[in-house]
């Protein structure tokens, strides 16, 4: 048994750590694996558009801001363009409240300052358990 | 020594990377990510945080010999810089960082190369104390703890009765002996 888990599907919840930062990766990705997560990490914005075009599906995605090629804002908004209603969830070392909030409007669920805690990802995880 | 000499003189290393300010709290989040599944997930981060950072401070100081200076990208590569050390919570690396960037901002490269060579010697001296600190735990070997049964998480009634394991230890009794 391990948390995560649909009671009415049996399928372990799924997320995409879509980030750049090595460090950051082996920390979400450790962190969410605790959690009874699945998880698959991309280095930038476009290899998440990608997966999900190619119909990849997932219950969150980490979003870091700034990545190499297509950063976590436009990537935001083409996932959200293609009809992309997981929950989706930015990241960034940006603390600014200006500059959480533009990235919000790019079309995210919630946004925080990386790395995620322990605690922010257990109240991410209520709200996955709400809207399933 | 015996072992558990040993166990208080890593304990009491730990204690003074705190006290003297070269870690801060994100280096506890990250001891508690530690476990019998990732014995090693501490060293193994911070090793990655020394890889990757190389090429970071690569660019910086690239960025530092051109003329004029760029001060928006000498901003960027530090700012992920700092994002970085941040992560492993290198608390006198990241305090050199934002005093970098301050420099960056007010177009002063005087400032921002004088606080370079600070950031770098930081860098050094917590790599240092770091790699002993891994050298001692390890040959210290694991402590053995207990812990009391653990406290259910109100998380959401569905998935919590599926829920085992692995629980922050804020919310978590643990008791040693």
């Amino acid at each position: 048994m391990v948390f995560g888990t649909s009671a009415s599907t049996q399928r372990k919840f799924r997320a995409l750590i879509a980030d750049d930062d090595p460090v950051i990766q082996k920390i979400h990705k450790v962190l969410l694996n605790k959690l009874g997560f699945e998880t698959q990490v991309v280095v930038n914005g476009k290899e998440a558009v990608d997966l999900f075009r190619s119909g990849a599906f997932f219950n969150l995605v980490l979003m870091d801001m700034e990545m190499p090629i297509m950063d976590g804002p436009q990537a935001t908004r083409e996932l959200r363009a293609m009809g992309v209603k997981t929950m989706i969830v930015g990241v960034t070392s940006r603390a600014l409240e200006s500059e959480k909030q533009a990235f919000m409007g790019a079309g995210l669920d919630d946004c925080h300052v990386k790395p995620l805690s322990a605690e922010i990802i257990t109240s991410l995880l209520k709200k996955l358990g709400k809207n399933k | 020594m015996d072992r558990n000499q040993v166990h208080r003189q890593v304990a009491l290393m730990r204690q003074s990377f705190f006290d003297q300010g070269f870690l801060d709290e994100q280096f506890i989040q990250l001891e508690e990510l530690q476990d019998e599944a990732n014995p090693n997930f501490v060293e193994e981060v911070v090793t990655l945080y020394y890889r990757d950072s190389t090429r970071l401070i690569l660019n910086i100081e690239q960025a530092l010999e051109k003329s004029p200076l760029d001060f928006n990208k000498l901003d960027c590569h530090m700012h992920q810089f700092k994002g970085s050390s941040s992560s492993i919570g290198a608390k006198k690396v990241k305090s050199e960082c934002t005093q970098f960037r301050e420099y960056c901002k007010a177009g002063n490269g005087e400032g921002c190369m004088r606080t370079f060579q600070q950031l770098k010697k930081e860098y050094a001296i917590l790599k240092k104390k770091l790699e002993t600190y891994f050298q001692m735990a390890r040959q210290a070997g694991p402590k053995e703890i207990a812990c009391r049964p653990k406290p259910k998480l109100d998380i959401c009634p569905d998935l919590e009765k599926n829920y085992v394991g692995w629980i922050p230890s804020r919310f978590r009794y643990t008791f040693s002996f």
